[in-house]
């Protein structure tokens, strides 16, 4: 007999590269949409500017742009749904 | 008289397999929590508490209990009680050695060893499947840390390449709340899947016993009590692993915990989900381990992460040992007296470790001192840091005194329990 399953053992790599590593970038990647890549340090201090269709450039960005929101939203729930999936996983007794 | 040896028998089992629940939880609640102390997402006591929790849900979650006992890997039809509880000594007695060393170790891999060495002991070689034991316990202990490595470094460098710019309070902020849910869905995992091997252990015994019928389901007196015995032991804390694989293998930030513990979470998930079961001890060790790989700059003590695989490699043959001297004296000495003396050997050799370990006590005030190679774990400022709390050490320990503790704490223990000496080689 083969001591290693090659065919699980790849299934769980490249599944595991893919989940794994993938929702941390994800999240990773949400958390800078939200945040802005040069965010001031004010920029949770200005007031919030509501649904205004796009904060100014040239200063820090107050608050995320709708398409960065958009993103960093679907980012996360990408990353709720993957773990919403796990805790089914879990309890449906598939361990 | 029979009759009473077999109760007897039968509720040494039970008690020894809970037992053993506990020092899985106790010895396992670093696997989740490790990281998330380490970077103080959350509080030591409280990340405890979490986990325990999660770990008592999770006993419930699933009550798909796998009703075999090192299934594949030791012939079914020689599993009788003296070997279970045998068996079972074994995996506690390895677990608190390794607990004592603070070595994250695969509780699993222990009761198998425990297990293959009461065999051994009771029918011989035969009663091993030894191909099983190669391909279930040996390979998958050197594939779980590589696949764990390079899931947790591809996304440690992800993670690391995505937040770059980003202020530091602002991804700690997010990633401190991403690590706490992903060391959650570890806890939770844990206790689905390892509640449900003492359940199993405690319901053959039933069954062996004739306690209950064989198509019987677990009593529900069974599920509570594995899963207390289990939250118990995670919400005590093995502080000892815990500081090890939070502090003693790569310094962590909050991004290198987060990347860490989703790649356990879903290493631990995929595995057994593709029937390619992996120690959740193993995956999340290779995932610290990864975190530091990935992360540019970081440094991985090898040292540190060398002893331990080491470790995982005696786990079988130590453990092994205990389980076999165990099933020596119980069939030597014979019946109920034979039984007693083994379950008695358990309760010295649990104290003589407990003892040994009060020398140089880890807990949730020191947990996270910084490591210091040269002493390994121990913590020579443990005086500093628990003395406001209690007046009994008057002055400084010598450092003579502190350097030679460890020695007479080992051969304390080797008197009393016969299977220290090749611990010691373990633990030098």
């Amino acid at each position: 007999m083969s001591f290693i399953e090659w065919g699980a053992l790849g299934q769980v790599l490249v599944a595991g590269l893919i989940v794994g590593a993938g929702i941390p970038a994800l999240f990773a990647l949400g958390l800078r949409l939200l945040a802005g890549t040069t965010t001031a340090p004010d920029a949770r201090t200005a007031p919030a500017a509501g649904k205004d269709g796009g904060a100014p450039r040239t200063i820090a960005i107050a608050r995320p742009t709708p398409a960065r929101l958009a993103g960093a939203i679907a980012c996360m729930g990408v990353v709720v749904g993957a773990i919403a999936y796990g805790l089914v996983f879990l309890v449906s007794g598939g361990h | 008289m029979d009759d009473v040896t077999e109760t007897l028998l039968l509720a040494l089992v039970v008690v020894t397999a809970l037992a053993f629940d506990f020092t899985n939880g106790f010895h396992d609640t670093g696997n989740a929590m490790a990281t998330s102390i380490a970077t103080r997402a959350l509080k030591p006591r409280t990340a405890v508490a979490l986990s325990a929790v999660l770990n008592l849900v999770g006993a419930f979650l699933s009550l798909a209990v796998a009703a075999t006992i090192a299934k594949g890997i030791v012939d079914a039809g020689v599993i009788t009680l003296p070997v279970v509880l045998a068996g079972l000594v074994g995996g506690i007695v390895w677990n608190l050695i390794t607990w004592l060393f603070g070595i994250p170790s695969s509780s699993s891999h222990a009761l198998v060893g425990g297990m293959v060495g009461a065999v051994l002991a009771a029918v011989g070689t035969s009663g091993v499947l030894w191909e099983g034991v190669i391909a279930k316990v040996l390979v998958p202990a050197l594939i779980a840390p590589v696949v764990a490595i390079a899931v947790a470094g591809l996304g440690t460098w992800l993670v690391a390449r995505l937040t770059r710019g980003v202020p530091q309070d602002v991804t700690n902020r997010g990633f401190r709340w991403g690590q706490i849910g992903s060391a959650s869905l570890v806890s939770l995992a844990h206790g689905t899947n390892d509640a449900q091997k003492s359940m199993g252990i405690i319901l053959l015994a039933l069954i062996a016993g004739g306690a209950v019928p064989a198509d019987s389901g677990v009593p529900f007196w069974v599920i509570l009590s594995c899963a207390l015995a289990m939250a118990v032991g995670t919400y005590l804390g093995g502080w000892r692993v815990i500081r090890t694989l939070g502090k003693g293998l790569v310094e962590i930030d909050t991004r290198q915990g987060m990347a860490a513990e989703t790649s356990s979470a879903a290493v631990i998930l995929l595995s057994s989900h593709f029937g390619f079961s992996l120690s959740t001890t193993h995956v999340a060790t290779g995932s610290v381990l990864g975190s530091g790989v990935g992360m540019p700059g970081a440094k991985v003590r090898w040292s540190v992460a060398g002893r331990m695989f080491v470790a995982w490699m005696v786990t079988l043959p130590a453990a092994g040992l205990v389980g076999a001297l165990c099933h020596w004296l119980e069939s030597a000495i014979g019946g109920t007296a034979g039984t007693l003396a083994v379950f008695a050997l358990l309760v010295i050799s649990s104290a003589a470790i407990w003892v040994a370990s009060r020398r140089k006590p880890v807990d949730h005030t020191n947990v996270n001192e910084a490591w210091d190679e040269e002493k390994g774990a121990s913590l020579e400022a443990v005086a500093a840091t628990t003395g406001e709390a209690g007046g009994e050490r008057v002055a400084p320990v010598p450092a003579v005194a502190t350097a030679s503790s460890v020695g007479p704490a080992v051969s304390a223990v080797g008197t009393v329990s016969t299977p220290a000496p090749s611990n010691q080689k373990v633990g030098a």
